[in-house]
């Protein structure tokens, strides 16, 4: 992986550029951080252990889906089969029932889910398909950093002669930095915000501690370190542990809906947020996987739960983000000998955001699921590589350029963009 | 395995000029080493002793320093490779205390039913009490109406399965603070990681004790005898599915199963004796029992195991394996029992596995020669001599190393006290570049702080909890690949902070395992001058060998740096009277109620309590040494090892 480069951060740094740390605090008082174009959002949420897309985005009109599962296949839609059969969405898809907190945003046009997306890549490795989804470039495991990095890196909304970015330009909620925001760029991992903060320890504990860290040494120890002490003091400044959801948002008790919350007070307290990340595991569901009710079931309810709560607490806001789902890869058609699904291929992703082009609709081209269309005789066959996705929200949303270096071996591949953003 | 940790990375290294700047030795520069091999040993003595003693130890204890450097390093890596010439009976006794070690994973799933199968048992007694009632509702769907008696057993269930774990983890906290055998833990703790399981897939923590056990085992030994033994534990079976495997049907089985092998007459007439309800469970289980291979294990077994990712295998590879180890399961499945093959669900069918044709009918020993291929595999040996390398040496380790010890891998057959040997007595180990080069774990940051400062084992979970905290909760790492051993995995801006907090809460006593009262070196230093006890501080805990603006700092209490420019005077930080600073997270709401009635943030009690749930979560007003010590805990020197 790329070794990060700390030289611009830190207050040394600052005070380098003629601006004292203060600075930062005066900036958050005033609201008037420098932020990405029209201060966009994007959030990404990773389910790893690969989803199974079939069970999600639920293809009810196949007849090959039903004997292909016999025990895990998600009823169709009718009048009789109430809560236990699939969502409709447009006769021949529909949404897993657990997904029921995902329909209201479909029918509104903040959600479309696209299918049959993923990687190009045969790895059926949970660690190479993340990494290559992280990284985006499938099959090449030369490349150290992730995606969301390098889009931050050439971004362009911060070079040159402008102010330096804020700390939580990129934050992960998550204990270690992931992969996907690997880099050069300066990243903020955390469990949570509450925990962010040198906790007591007396006096000038702090500010010793921060003195023998700010040496001048760029390593990743010193570096990271200097990192910290600068998003420590923004966030105290803005104080986001005095936040309340707003229009009657309910997030679930959960690590992922918990995580989720802290980023819309991320981004409600102003503190320049571009990159969001967070991560949910459990679907690797080789066993007893359930149909309608049941493990997977449970998976996400848990999940869209937690993302409809994002939604409804951002409100307007909205209009400023976009959040996008993703797994490692999909599983396999044919249920396993365990009551479960192996791993497979081709995947299900959910774009949501307030401004979407494409509405009402699943995207992608579907495959089909009888044999001679499967991939290696047993998968989802990929139509949309997940980069046409990728590439398309950074251009569009985040006004993202250099496309080549962000997606290198790809690029801004126009004609695959699926239409999911109007164009600026 | 992550990927990640194969990437070779990018060479930033930049040759330490002078005792000064090697200790600016950072992960950055430390990574690459410079492409000639160094000649001989370019650390000093004294490095020697520090380095090994937080290498091939988990750090000094009080006196360590000076017993190997009475006993040579060589003398004392060599005693330290045959650990069963050292006595550790005061540990082995201080370990009976935890009844569950000793135990099977089916003695412990007999003693302490997980909740789940409680539950079963009350809904089968119910069933068989309540007659007519219960025969309204849908068999086996109904939820049972629990009696208090019930609920308090259930309860008792969750408990006694959480203290499996806890037992096993605190017990591997306290062995790698206190055994004499230092390289054994380090190497139980390596392999426990690369042979990784997660205790909190369903079943797979009953397993753990005797697992751990087995790994200490064969930790120095052989690896096809580790491997092989892994192969066959309940742990690995059961957390990578492979207890579920069975032959496709459609695939020739070794035998018949039994129910097959009775006439139709005689099986009707079974059925026959049974109740409605026990027919319609047969049934239930009938439809869930496997069909199927699950390629999970094989999968893994290939790419975390042996060969690594890039090993040369391919999916028709998994698949194959996976077939050749059908039948390999435990006895009574969930309900427990050790290893156990059934012939009748072993695809019998002949195999090619990395172009190797496996005949027909070979069975159990079929899986066997399977495990000898992959031990004896170049790609094996190359993958596991980089892996302790990378432990041993630094996260991007020396090429000419790893071959050489590759290549010991495979004269030796897999020898891991030889390819140990290969690694920790070389010139590359005893280079500048090595020096500090790898950043301590959590694990190793928890233990080493407790044995620097002398520290008695901990026999509550609360030191094993503070490693969770840290990011690395003990046989807790979902994902079968284990924790990266690189340091960009465990340092981040989130990660600093905990660390420093972990240093803080150690100075104010928090931490049970290193407490600063009892310390010998405290009460040497206790009313000596501070510049004194700076020196005694970086003595104890660096080896001697600090940075000077480690030093400075911890002297003076100021940076040079930082003051020269006035930046000190913007630093935000909380004062002791700030509320924000002194709450726990899990109090947030409370926290907010006491504000706006003016009142003391949390009571005494409260604080307690938070301090036992979380050792950092609120901390005193340090002063004097205890601060010292704090700061010293919480400096960059020591999260490198």
């Amino acid at each position: 992986m790329q070794r990060r480069v700390f030289l611009k951060s830190g207050a040394l740094a600052l005070v380098t550029m003629g601006l004292s740390p203060s600075f930062l605090q005066r900036t958050v008082m005033g609201m008037s951080l420098p932020r990405a174009a029209r201060g966009k959002t994007l959030i990404c949420l990773f389910q790893r252990g690969a989803a199974d897309a079939l069970n999600v985005v639920v293809p009810f009109g196949e007849k090959a889906y039903y004997s292909a599962r016999p025990q895990l296949a998600v009823a169709a839609p009718t009048r009789t089969a109430g809560a236990l059969a699939a969502i409709d969405l447009d006769g021949f898809f529909g949404l897993h029932p657990s997904l029921a907190p995902f329909k209201p945003l479909y029918d509104r046009g903040l959600l479309v889910p696209v299918h049959a997306v993923g990687s190009p890549s045969a790895s059926r490795s949970h660690f190479d398909a993340q990494d290559y989804m992280e990284t985006a470039t499938p099959d090449n495991k030369g490349t150290r950093d992730g995606w969301l990095n390098r889009l931050l890196a050439v971004e362009g909304t911060c070079e040159a002669n402008c102010t330096p970015s804020s700390p939580f330009r990129a934050v992960s909620m998550t204990q270690q930095t992931p992969r996907i925001l690997d880099g050069a760029s300066p990243v903020v991992a955390m469990n949570s915000l509450e925990e962010f903060s040198i906790r007591g320890g007396g006096g000038d504990a702090a500010a010793r501690l921060e003195a023998l860290y700010r040496t001048g040494k760029a390593d990743l120890v010193h570096g990271s370190a200097s990192e910290m002490f600068d998003a420590v003091k923004l966030l105290r400044s803005a104080n986001p542990l005095q936040y309340r959801p707003a229009n009657g948002a309910a997030y679930p008790r959960s690590p992922f809906g918990q995580r989720l919350q802290q980023i819309a007070q991320l981004i409600k307290s102003n503190v320049g947020l571009e990159v969001a990340f967070a991560d949910v595991g459990g679907w690797d569901t080789h066993v007893n996987q359930g149909g309608a009710q049941g493990q997977l079931a449970n998976r996400l309810g848990d999940f869209s739960q937690s993302v409809a709560a994002l939604v409804l607490d951002l409100g307007d806001r909205m209009d400023d983000v976009v959040i996008l789902t993703m797994s490692e890869f999909g599983r396999t058609v044919r249920q396993n000998g365990t009551g479960g699904t192996d791993h497979g291929h081709a995947g299900a992703m959910f774009v949501i955001g307030g401004n979407l082009a494409a509405q009402r609709t699943v995207l992608g081209r579907w495959p089909g699921l009888e044999r001679e269309q499967l991939f290696e005789g047993r998968d989802l066959t990929l139509t949309t590589d997940f980069r046409a996705v990728f590439s398309e929200v950074t251009a569009r949303h985040l006004g993202g350029h250099a496309l080549d270096t962000v997606f290198p071996g790809y690029g801004a591949r126009q004609q695959e963009w699926l239409g999911l953003l109007p164009s600026r | 395995m992550l990927p990640s940790s194969l990437h070779p990375m990018s060479s930033l290294h930049r040759r330490a000029v002078g005792a000064a700047m090697l200790l600016f030795a950072t992960a950055g520069a430390a990574t690459a080493q410079s492409s000639a091999p160094p000649a001989g040993r370019e650390q000093t003595a004294d490095q020697q002793v520090h380095h090994v003693l937080n290498r091939l130890a988990f750090g000094a204890r009080p006196g360590d320093v000076e017993r190997v450097r009475k006993m040579g390093v060589d003398a004392w890596i060599e005693s330290q490779l045959h650990p069963e010439r050292i006595n550790d009976s005061a540990l082995t006794q201080w370990l009976t205390r935890f009844p569950t070690l000793g135990m099977t994973g089916e003695a412990l799933i007999a003693k302490y039913p997980p909740p789940g199968q409680q539950l079963v048992r009350i809904a089968a007694r119910q069933q068989m009490a309540g007659g007519a009632a219960s025969r309204r509702g849908t068999p086996g769907s109904a939820a049972p109406s629990l009696t208090r008696e019930d609920s308090l057993a259930l309860a008792q269930s969750a408990r006694d399965a959480a203290r499996v774990t806890a037992e096993i983890s605190t017990a591997r906290v306290a062995r790698a603070v206190t055994s004499e055998r230092q390289l054994l833990e380090v190497m139980t703790e390596f392999w426990a990681n690369h042979f990784s399981v997660f205790t909190g897939k369903q079943q797979t923590r009953y397993y753990i004790p005797e697992y751990d056990a087995l790994i200490r085992t064969h930790a120095l030994g052989s690896f096809r005898e580790l491997l092989g033994a892994v192969a066959h534990s309940g742990a690995m079976l059961y957390y990578l599915d492979q207890w579920q495997s069975v032959a496709d049907s459609g695939r020739r089985t070794l035998a018949q199963p039994r129910v097959a092998q009775l006439r139709p007459a005689q099986r009707a007439a079974m059925r026959r004796r049974l109740t409605p309800e026990q027919q319609q469970r047969l049934d239930n289980l009938a439809a869930r029992r496997p069909r199927g291979i699950n390629e999970n294990y094989a999968r893994e077994l290939m790419e975390l195991h042996t060969l690594g990712v890039d090993g040369g295998y391919t999916q028709q590879d998994v698949m194959e394996v996976a077939r050749a180890l059908t039948g390999w399961t435990l006895a009574r499945g969930p309900q427990g029992g050790g290893f156990q093959f059934r012939a009748e669900v072993h695809d019998a069918e002949a195999k090619t596995i990395l172009g190797q044709t496996f005949p027909a009918g070979r069975g159990e020993d079929e899986g066997e020669r399977v495990l000898d291929l992959l031990a004896s595999h170049p790609s094996t040996a190359r993958f596991i001599a980089t892996k302790l390398a990378r432990r041993f040496v630094s996260d991007e380790p020396p090429a000419a190393l790893v071959e050489r010890a590759a290549a010991t891998f495979t004269s030796t057959k897999g020898d891991l006290r030889a390819v140990l040997r290969t690694i920790i007595t070389s010139d590359e180990f005893f280079a500048d570049a090595a020096f500090r080069a790898k950043v301590k774990t959590p694990f190793e940051l928890v233990v080493s702080a407790s044995r620097a400062l002398g520290g008695a084992p901990d026999a509550t979970p609360r030191s094993a909890q503070l490693v969770a905290r840290l990011g690395q909760p003990i046989y807790g790492r979902q994902t079968p690949d284990g924790y990266p051993d690189v340091a960009d995995e465990w340092i981040n801006t989130g990660a600093i902070l905990n660390r420093m907090n972990f240093g803080l809460a150690v100075g104010a006593n928090r931490v049970p395992g290193a407490s600063v009262q009892s310390w010998s070196v405290a009460k040497e230093l206790r009313n000596a001058p501070e510049s004194a006890q700076v020196d005694g501080l970086v003595r104890a805990l660096f080896g001697g060998i600090v940075s000077p603006e480690t030093r400075e700092v911890l002297i003076s209490g100021t940076n040079p740096l930082l003051t020269q420019v006035g930046a000190g005077a913007d630093s935000l930080f909380a004062t002791d009277d700030d509320p924000d600073m002194m709450t726990p997270p899990a109090n947030a709401r409370a926290r907010v109620r006491t504000r706006n009635a003016n009142a003391p943030t949390m009571t005494p009690a409260e604080a307690r309590q938070a301090a036992r749930r979380n050792p950092m979560a609120t901390l005193p007003a340090l002063t004097g040494f205890p601060k010292l010590v704090g700061l010293a805990i919480g400096a960059p020197e020591f999260q490198r090892r």
